[in-house]
């Protein structure tokens, strides 16, 4: 029975599997045949899709410090529920960034180098290091979900002693490399578009990343009430509408205060006459904020349309797109001009990066599914409490006596 | 003071004849790219290239910065400033990330795109000729001495010289002093440089200077950043506590 639900075809399943066979012959030949004959990038554009992909997978998985930051450090713990969805997505497009750069060094077999050779004035050294201690941090911040599976609970316990400096590492570990993605395109003020290219560039990306890492939170919570349940998944989720709304409050926050920094920038150096030159790149810079920043700050800035279901789900897809499109902007259009080479991936470059992204969703699917990622936070924070007043209760009798 | 040596290339003497783009691919064993030299372009196999602009003639090749901004963005240090002047780089420690070649002002760092396991290519300013004693083989196959190959002091007095004696004949303008912080190979030419297709508006400043404000940061963020989360947390579980004290008290 449970065998036949396994191999019952679905539209995802065979979808999904196509993609990871193309993906794994992609993988391949890009391997044995070198980065020439699979992908387009060329001396001129030394970088693209994969790493453009690289900013969007760690911009979107921002939740993962921002979430635990709330909940552990400053102990508001009504958003509890979000903690281990924004940890789950965090340590999955992780993985993916980390498969998308060693698919994309050119000495695969040297991938190890940066261990035993530093050069610490590097960007990229800071980076490497980052998600290397980021990745072993968020490992630490979901293993009690599997050991808890298995009732494992002794070494949950020893990891719930170190858990605050863990968090609080993961935190600084995040914004140190979040904003880090911005700094590597600092060394290149004459290559990148002046209406990406700042001196603030690191603020910008670690600004935007909170916003759409909660959006990204938002969104997800939506499609898995929408898989689990058949009426309102809210309750089988334990998702509840007044914290998807408190974080919606924060995404509008980080997006005004994104847009002003960008405000202050272009006035600050005089970058306003871009706006009104006729380009590729002006139009592709409209649409990122309009579609990333100005109608997602217009609707939130309303408390009806944080309070609707069908907004919010919508406006967070908005400013997720907003993300992408900046990373792909700054990584890719911003730097097609001073190029003179007009980029677009290949197929073996789309294909592995499809691959990865089917990959890393069907790892959410099975996790959310066979493991407890989706709290119910009504019921757990009341057995708290109550196992709590328990303690205390018996805490004053073992004193009275 | 620049210490190491450097190029002095002139435009108004080289005649075009191709011998320094010959004498690179010998002396680094490079295959031919192309019948002709002057419609071959730098890759990697190609590390100088002779360009042709109307009447005049021009080199192009890595620009040797005294502050190389590849060096600095290097995470493994796979490339560095050779005492010699040269900017060098070691295959056996890249990891292929192209970080250089996306940092470099000039965009001269190659790739070998075509191989399975590739490596970063660039004129060496044949380091490891200089340092068995010999010269750059570009600069001893020059019959006009357009190439001068020399103490980059040295170099820089003579092209002040030559601008003095003959301003007519020069722009006025030594390409390379200034830029990315000074490179070793210097040009001078009768036209504006942005003629003879070298990249204008390279910023005065040494580009890794451009890094090293943001990361110059880290150490503050992360002790400040430390401090408050640590505090935060502190504080606010403090408060939690006092709050549900205060709940049970009144409970009882």
């Amino acid at each position: 029975m449970k065998l036949m639900e396994i191999l019952k075809p679905t539209f995802w399943k065979v979808f999904s599997v196509l993609v990871v066979i193309v993906g794994l012959v992609s993988t391949f030949l890009r391997f044995s045949q070198g980065l020439g004959a699979t992908t387009n990038l060329h001396d001129q554009v030394p970088w693209g899709l994969w790493i453009g992909f690289d900013f969007i997978g760690v911009g979107l998985a921002a939740a993962g410090f921002t979430i635990a930051a709330t909940v552990h450090v400053f102990n508001i713990h009504k958003y509890e529920a979000f903690v281990r969805p924004a940890i789950l997505t965090a340590f999955l497009s992780y993985s993916v960034v980390v498969c998308l750069l060693i698919v994309d060094l050119g000495r695969p077999d040297h991938f190890w180098h940066p261990l035993v050779m530093w050069n610490i004035h590097s960007v990229m050294f800071e980076i490497t290091w980052c998600l290397i201690c980021y990745t072993t941090v968020l490992l630490l911040e979901f293993a009690p979900v599997v050991l808890e599976k298995f009732n494992l609970h002794k070494p949950i316990k020893y990891l719930k002693m170190i858990s605050i400096p863990v968090v609080i590492l993961g935190v600084l570990f995040s914004t140190l490399h979040q904003s880090s993605f911005g700094s590597l395109y600092l060394i290149v003020p004459g290559k990148l578009h002046p209406l990406w290219y700042s001196s603030l560039l690191p603020v910008h990306f670690y600004i935007s990343c909170i916003a759409s890492g909660l959006a990204m939170i938002i969104f997800e919570s939506f499609i898995i009430a929408r898989a689990f349940s058949k009426e309102d998944g809210f309750n089988n989720t334990g998702l509840k509408m007044n914290l998807l709304t408190g974080a919606s409050y924060v995404v509008l926050i980080a997006l005004i205060g994104g847009f002003l920094l960008k405000a202050y920038d272009f006035i600050a150096n005089g970058k306003l006459g871009y706006l009104f030159v006729a380009s590729t790149e002006t139009y592709l810079f409209y649409l990122e904020i309009i579609l990333g920043t100005f109608i997602p700050i217009a609707l939130l800035s309303q408390k009806k349309f944080r309070e609707d279901k069908k907004w919010l789900y919508l406006i967070s897809i908005a400013v997720i797109c907003g993300l992408i499109l900046n990373r792909l902007n700054v990584s890719i259009t911003g730097l097609v001009a001073s190029s003179g080479i007009n980029y677009f991936p290949s197929f073996d470059e789309i294909s592995i990066t499809m691959m990865l992204v089917v990959l890393a969703i069907s790892a959410f699917r099975f996790i959310a599914k066979y493991f407890t990622v989706f709290i119910d936070e009504e019921s757990h924070s009341e057995r708290n409490e109550h196992t709590e007043k328990a303690e205390i209760v018996n805490a004053r009798e073992v004193l009275n006596s | 003071m620049r210490k190491g040596n450097g190029i002095l290339f002139d435009v108004t003497l080289c005649v075009g004849c191709g011998s320094c783009y010959e004498a690179c691919k010998e002396a680094n064993n490079l295959p031919e790219t192309n019948k002709d030299f002057l419609k071959d372009h730098l890759s990697d196999n190609t590390f100088t290239v002779v360009e042709q602009y109307g009447d005049l003639f021009t080199r192009k090749n890595c620009m040797h910065c005294d502050d190389p901004a590849c060096a600095s963005v290097c995470l493994v240090g796979a490339i560095k400033k050779s005492e010699t002047g040269a900017v060098i780089y070691d295959a056996e420690k890249c990891i292929g990330c192209r970080y250089c070649m996306q940092a470099c002002p000039y965009k001269m760092p190659r790739y070998e795109w075509g191989k399975a396991l590739p490596s970063i290519r660039k004129c060496s300013l044949c380091d490891t000729r200089v340092k068995e004693g010999k010269l750059p083989a570009c600069y001893e196959a020059c019959p006009t001495e357009a190439t001068l190959y020399g103490n980059l002091e040295e170099l820089i007095v003579i092209a002040k010289k030559r601008m003095k004696e003959n301003p007519d004949q020069y722009f006025d303008k030594i390409y390379g002093l200034e830029e990315a912080g000074g490179t070793h190979v210097l040009v001078l030419s009768p036209v504006p440089f942005e003629q003879l297709g070298f990249v204008p508006n390279v910023p005065k400043e040494a580009m890794p200077e451009f890094t090293m404000r943001a990361m110059e940061k880290i150490p503050s963020v992360v002790s400040i950043g430390g401090v408050f989360l640590g505090g935060m947390y502190w504080l606010t579980k403090r408060k939690n506590e006092l709050a549900k004290e205060k709940n049970t008290n009144n409970g009882n």
